[in-house]
């Protein structure tokens, strides 16, 4: 079973880390993430810029309605996000625990994924 | 060994203490109590937090217990003083009420525009608005402090003490504002971050490792006033222009600390997470067509950020782009980096046109005769080059910027030396 792991923190936090830190955790995660990597089951993963960055398109409206900010105003942002091939919930749950031993704080949510496009080869 | 738990307090703390302190100064009106109940409840957060995990929200979590510490202290002051401060504590009663409405996020916005605006206090000289900003929204020690500012710590405690002291007798704003204020507010907060960047940034090579955590924390100021004003473009502009600066942080200077130029940096040094981050900032203020400052700067440097190497670099627009920046902020300073793009674009004698009426506004500016010098070298006008670099050399701020300027006059001279005497040395 495909599942996507949505990865939220305060943003605040995180990108106060100095590169030092932003490094050591990454080193930490990477470990996690070859666990995963070993038996094929890790598909692709996304770091995202802050929510500063970010731009919503209302559809409720033709046309759209372009407005600066996330989504959703949340105490945790979503910062990232993995794709995962495992065998059961159990199995991601287990994954998310390494994850959260190499970098505390946050949450993770779980979702089964529907549909699964890997995509073109991007230049 | 660090306890990674306890580091993630500390960043929690931090991150939280801009809005739990605006919180605390609206209840109390009161810079000192707002920071010692502050302070109190991060003592509290310590033994919490590492018993019972973080809280879901850690800065409804400080405001809550800072509340009601700064209460209860308003309390036993009442029991210990002839006459009880009834106007404080009736108005503070309802602890329960005030975390539901903190919870609305209605006030929150403006609590933390609040804090910082009352670092701006006009009368306050500029280095005491980014010193007292940084301890107060900041949370930075004063030796932390003394030490960016190469002050002792005595010294800087006075500093602050009057800044602190001169804010109290302004009194602080505490009514919503209205749109215009909330504006001006804005702009002034703007400035003052600005000013910690630029602190930070203006740090000689010795200095930097000391005085570069200003520019990290005034782009995390940046990214909370824009997290505030999601929509102003300004705060866009401002927040892409210190990503993009601080992005070539490593190369600036060399392995001896001598000054490396834009143009020959390795630009393999320039962090790309922070170029990527301020270009989608400009993409998105682009979109509001409302050019201003910041956003000009920020575009400027944003081209230079963009070209793979020093040659590829697009000089007309950025020649455009300062010509605007001049007519929305005239100053000698614009003109004269201007003429820079211009060197490149039409050669040295039309910038050393355009810059030889700045003269008179300039006569004391390092930077005026580091690029007048520059000119005329190109121009082959070697004892005037000499002169401007002379003149570049007593006014510099820094040993890094004589010792850089040293260099061309050094190359001035050996160039200039009779042909053998220049052969024969190897």
């Amino acid at each position: 079973m495909l599942y996507a792991i949505f990865c939220y923190n305060d943003e605040d936090v995180v990108f106060s880390w100095s590169k030092e830190q932003d490094d050591a955790v990454m080193a930490k995660l990477d470990v996690a993430h070859q666990k995963l990597a070993r038996n094929g089951k890790l598909g692709p993963a996304v770091r995202l810029m802050p929510t500063t960055a970010a731009t919503t398109v209302r559809k409720n409206q033709d046309p759209p309605l372009v407005i600066d900010g996330p989504f959703a105003e949340t105490k945790e942002q979503l910062l990232g996000f993995y794709v995962v091939d495992c065998s059961s919930l159990e199995e991601a749950v287990d994954f998310t625990g390494d994850l959260a031993r190499a970098n505390p704080g946050g949450a993770y949510e779980i979702r089964p994924v529907r549909l699964y496009l890997p995509g073109s080869e991007m230049k | 060994m660090t306890d990674p738990q306890l580091d993630w307090i500390e960043a929690a703390l931090t991150a939280a203490r801009p809005q739990a302190i605006g919180a605390l100064l609206r209840y109390f009106r009161n810079l000192d109590t707002a920071e010692e109940a502050f302070q109190e409840a991060c003592l509290r957060a310590l033994k919490h937090w590492r018993q019972n995990g973080p809280p879901r929200d850690p800065a409804a979590w400080l405001i809550f217990v800072g509340r009601n510490v700064g209460i209860d202290a308003a309390r036993r002051r009442g029991c210990e003083e002839a006459l009880p401060p009834d106007a404080v504590i009736s108005d503070l009663d309802d602890a329960e009420a005030a975390l539901a409405e903190r919870l609305e996020d209605a006030h929150y916005r403006d609590d933390i525009l609040r804090l910082l605006f009352i670092c701006c206090h006009p009368d306050l000289p500029a280095t005491q608005q980014v010193a007292v900003a940084l301890r107060i929204v900041s949370g930075l020690s004063v030796a932390q402090i003394a030490r960016a500012f190469l002050v002792s710590e005595s010294a800087m405690e006075q500093r602050i003490t009057r800044a602190k002291r001169a804010i109290a007798e302004a009194g602080v704003p505490f009514e919503t504002p209205g749109a215009v204020e909330r504006a001006d507010r804005l702009a002034a907060v703007a400035a003052m971050i600005y000013l910690v960047f630029n602190e930070g940034y203006s740090a000689s090579s010795g200095e930097a490792p000391v005085r570069a955590p200003l520019c990290e924390e005034a782009i995390r100021l940046a990214r909370l006033l824009l997290r505030l004003f999601p929509s102003e473009p300004e705060i866009m502009g401002l927040t892409a222009l210190l990503l993009l600066q601080h992005a070539r942080a490593s190369a600036r200077f060399d392995a001896d600390g001598q000054i490396v130029l834009l143009d020959d940096q390795d630009r393999d040094l320039w962090n790309r997470d922070l170029i990527g981050e301020a270009l989608a900032l400009i993409d998105k203020a682009m979109r509001h067509d409302r050019p201003a400052p910041y956003q000009v700067q920020a575009a400027i440097a944003a081209l230079h950020a963009r070209a793979a190497r020093p040659q590829d670099t697009d000089w007309a627009q950025i020649d455009r782009l300062y010509a605007a920046l001049e007519r929305m902020q005239p100053s000698p300073v614009v003109t004269l980096n201007r003429a820079v793009a211009v060197a490149k674009l039409r050669g040295p004698a039309a910038a050393l046109e355009m810059i030889e009426p700045l003269a008179p506004r300039l006569s004391g500016y390092f930077h005026f005769f580091g690029v007048k010098g520059a000119l005329l070298m190109q121009l082959g006008r070697a004892e005037e080059a000499r002169l401007a670099f002379g003149r570049a050399i007593a006014l510099a701020n820094t040993a890094a910027e004589a010792a850089h300027i040293r260099m061309h006059l050094d190359r001035l001279i050996r160039d200039s030396a009779p042909d053998g005497q220049a052969r024969a040395t190897p």
